[in-house]
C-alpha cells in the first residue's frame, strides 16, 4: 500500500498536491455531514426549485403536535406522500384516492357532501373533515380515536365503505407498481414499500399543509390584504365574546370533545367520543372542528347536516337540543341579533386562505 | 512528500471512521463483550396438553366448553437477569408477535448479543408499552398490517384469543377476546418475571433454549373466573379487557431452560 501511495505521490506537482489536499478535506467534510447514517437519503435530496417544501410554525401559533420525528421532512418524502394521496390505486378497485374526499379547493374537505361516498358508491357515517394544519392536531377523526397523524390513513384505506383494501393487501399491491420505486428509493433509501413508509410519506404531505394566509391572518399580522370591513370586525368581536369558548384562536378549536346541542341523528346513531371511551358522559360529543377555511368546506357538523354558515350560527341561536352531555356553555343557546349573526358569518369568511387552496405544491401532480 | 502521505492517510482514515455506519449496533459505547444467542420458544397449552386449534374441545374453569381458532400475543421489553446480581441483558428494540393461528405459526425467536454469563430469570411485558402505542407508524412485529392494531382507536391488541363456545350468545357462538388498552384504570399492560428451573449459561458454544408455556385455561381463571355466557366479545379497551389481562398476567411459566 505504502509504496503504491508514494509512487503515485511522486508524480504529483505542487499545485496538484494542493488540489489533492483540498479534495481530501472536502471529502472529510462531506463524510462528517453524512455521519448520521440515516437509512433515508432525504436530506440529500435536491430541492425542486419552485416546489420547495418546508415547515414553518406561523407566528403566534402553538407548537405543532406532529414534529416529523424519525421522519424528517424532505422534498422526496413529501412528493411520495402526494403521489400516494392522489393515487386511485390506493383503493381496492382503483376508483378512490384520498383526494377524492379531501379536495384542495375545499381545504381538503369534501365540498357539498354531507357524507362521502367511497368504493361502489357506498356512504360513510361522517362528514369528511378538512386537512389544513393537520400537524397541529393532537387527535384525528370526529371522535378523536386516532392519536398520531401517521396512523390516520389506515382507517379510510381499510374501511369497507371508503377504499376497502386491507393494509397488508395494499402494501403487496403498491410493491408491484414500478412507478413508485424511484421515489421511494429517493425518499427512504429502499425500494420496498412498507406500511411505515406509506404512512410516513402521507404524514409528510399532510403535515406540510399549513394554512395561515387568510385575511384574518393578515389582519392579525398587520399585513397588506388584512384590511377588515367594519362588519367583519364587529363579527370578530361578537365571535370572541360567544364562540371563543370552544373555537379558540389562532387555530379556532380547543381540540376538545363537546356536545354542541345537535339533535341525535337516528339514522346514523353515532355516539361520537363515547365510541372510543365507552363512557356515558362522552355520548354525543364530537371533536371541536377548526373554523379555518370554514366557508370553503361546507357542509358542516359531524354528519354534514347544515349547508350554510347561516344555518350553523342559527343552530347556536335557536336550535340547541338539551341533553345530559350538552356543553354547559350552550345551555341557553347563544343570544344574538340578526345583525350579530350576519356579522359573525362575515367574519368567518375572512378565515378563507386562498393561497393555501391554490398552492400548487398540494395539488394533484397529474 | 512524507508529510503529504501522512496527511492523506490520516484524512482517509478519518473519512473511513466517520462514514462507516454501524446500523443495528445495539451496544453502543459499551466495551466489546463476547456474546451469543438465547433461543426463546413459546408453547400454548390447555391444562396439561398442547393446544390444538379448531378441532379439540376444552372446558374452562366455569365448566363452559370451547374450541380455539387463534391465539396471538405481544411479548416485549425482554430482559435476562443474571445470577447473583451479575451481568444482565436487555434486548434492544424488543417487540415480538407470538402467533398460533394455523399455517403461519410464529412461536419462537432468538435474543441476540447476550453477554457470556449465567442467567436465572427472564422479565418481559405482555403487550406493547404505552410509548409505541402513541408513536405513529411502526414496522416489523409492530406493523399494523399484522392485524393486531386497532386503527380506529389507536393502540395495539396485546392479546387476541378467538374461538367458539356453545355458551356464547354472540353470532355463531363466537368467542372474540381482543385485549388492549395502555392507559388509565383499564391499562392491560403486564410485566412478569419468571425464574428458570435451572440457571442458563451463555458461552461461546452454548446457545441456551428457554421454553415458555402459556396455559390458555389460565386466561379464564385466576383473578377472575370467566363465564362465556357473560363475557364472549371484547373489541376495545375497557373493564372487560382489564379483567382478562389480570388473568393472563399469570398465564406464563418457564418449563425448560438449558442447552
Amino acid at each position: 500500500m505504502q509504496s503504491v501511495g508514494n509512487y503515485r505521490l511522486h508524480f504529483l506537482n505542487h499545485s496538484m498536491k494542493k488540489l489533492l489536499i483540498a479534495l481530501l478535506c472536502c471529502g472529510f467534510l462531506a463524510a462528517i455531514s453524512v455521519t448520521g447514517c440515516k437509512p433515508d437519503s432525504s436530506n440529500n435530496v435536491k430541492p425542486d426549485s419552485s416546489n420547495i417544501i418546508s415547515f414553518k410554525v406561523p407566528e403566534g401559533w402553538p407548537k405543532p403536535v406532529y414534529t416529523f420525528q424519525n421522519n424528517a421532512l424532505s422534498q422526496a418524502g413529501f412528493e411520495l406522500g402526494r403521489k400516494f394521496f392522489y393515487d386511485v390505486r390506493m383503493s381496492r378497485d382503483n376508483t378512490i384516492s384520498c383526494g377524492s374526499c379531501h379536495q384542495q379547493f375545499a381545504a381538503f374537505a369534501h365540498l357539498d357532501h354531507d357524507l362521502s361516498h367511497g368504493i361502489n358508491g357506498l356512504f360513510g357515517t361522517r362528514n369528511s373533515p378538512g386537512l389544513d394544519n393537520a400537524a397541529f392536531r393532537p387527535a384525528f377523526f370526529w371522535d378523536g380515536g386516532v392519536n398520531n397523524l401517521e396512523n390516520q390513513p389506515q382507517n379510510p384505506i381499510e374501511n369497507p365503505v371508503e377504499m376497502d383494501i386491507k393494509l397488508a393487501d395494499l402494501i403487496t399491491k403498491l410493491n408491484t407498481l414500478e412507478d413508485y420505486k424511484p421515489l421511494v428509493q429517493k425518499a427512504y433509501g429502499q425500494t420496498t414499500i412498507t406500511s411505515q413508509i406509506l404512512f410516513r410519506a402521507l404524514a409528510q404531505f399532510m403535515a406540510a399543509m399549513v394554512s395561515s394566509n387568510s385575511k384574518y391572518d393578515k389582519y392579525m399580522r398587520g399585513e397588506e390584504g388584512g384590511a377588515m370591513s367594519a362588519q367583519e370586525l364587529h363579527g370578530l368581536t361578537v365571535f370572541r365574546a360567544n364562540c371563543e369558548g370552544c373555537h379558540k384562536e389562532p387555530l379556532f378549536t380547543d381540540y376538545a370533545y363537546k356536545n354542541n346541542g345537535l339533535a341525535v341523528n337516528l339514522k346514523l346513531n353515532d355516539s361520537g367520543r363515547a365510541h372510543i371511551t365507552a363512557l356515558p358522559e362522552d355520548r354525543n360529543k364530537f371533536l371541536t372542528p377548526s373554523l379555518r377555511n370554514v366557508d370553503l368546506s361546507r357542509p358542516y357538523m359531524h354528519d354534514g347536516r347544515f349547508n350554510s354558515l347561516d344555518a350553523v350560527v342559527e343552530h347556536y341561536r335557536t336550535g340547541i337540543t338539551q341533553s345530559t352531555t350538552l356543553d354547559p356553555l350552550l345551555k341557553n343557546g347563544i343570544a344574538m341579533s340578526d345583525q350579530d349573526k350576519a356579522d359573525i358569518v362575515a367574519f368567518l369568511k375572512t378565515l378563507s386562505d386562498y393561497t393555501f387552496t391554490k398552492d400548487k405544491r398540494f395539488a394533484d401532480p397529474n | 512528500m512524507k508529510s503529504i502521505f501522512k496527511l492523506t492517510a490520516f484524512v482517509l482514515l478519518a473519512v473511513f471512521a466517520f462514514s462507516s455506519c454501524k446500523k443495528n449496533d445495539n451496544n453502543n459505547n459499551t466495551p466489546a463483550t463476547d456474546t451469543n444467542k438465547v433461543h426463546l420458544e413459546f408453547f400454548n397449552v390447555v391444562g396439561g396438553s398442547n393446544l390444538n386449534l379448531n378441532d379439540e374441545w376444552y372446558k374452562n374453569e366455569n365448566g363452559d366448553s370451547f374450541t380455539v381458532s387463534k391465539v396471538n400475543y405481544y411479548i416485549s421489553n425482554i430482559k435476562l437477569n443474571g445470577s447473583n446480581g451479575t451481568t444482565s441483558y436487555t434486548e434492544p428494540e424488543s417487540y415480538h408477535l407470538v402467533e398460533q393461528s394455523g399455517a403461519l405459526d410464529q412461536t419462537s425467536f432468538d435474543l441476540y448479543g447476550v453477554p457470556y454469563g449465567k442467567y436465572s430469570s427472564v422479565t418481559f411485558m405482555i403487550g406493547v408499552d404505552s410509548i409505541r402505542n402513541v408513536s405513529g407508524a411502526q414496522t416489523g412485529a409492530l406493523d399494523p398490517a399484522n392485524g393486531n392494531f386497532w386503527s380506529w382507536n389507536s393502540g395495539y391488541i396485546m392479546l387476541k384469543f378467538e374461538g367458539n363456545s356453545p355458551k356464547s350468545n354472540a353470532v355463531d357462538n363466537k368467542l372474540e377476546f381482543h385485549c388492549g388498552g395502555f392507559t388509565g384504570a383499564n391499562n392491560t399492560l403486564k410485566t412478569v418475571t419468571l425464574n428458570f428451573p435451572t440457571e442458563i449459561e451463555v458461552t461461546k458454544s452454548g446457545v441456551p433454549h428457554v421454553h415458555l408455556q402459556a396455559d390458555i385455561l389460565k386466561l379464564f381463571k385466576g383473578a377472575n373466573t370467566i363465564d362465556f355466557s357473560q363475557m364472549n366479545t371484547i373489541h376495545m379497551p375497557g373493564p372487560n379487557a382489564k379483567i382478562l389481562s389480570d388473568n393472563y398476567a399469570n398465564m406464563f411459566s418457564v418449563t425448560f431452560a438449558g442447552l
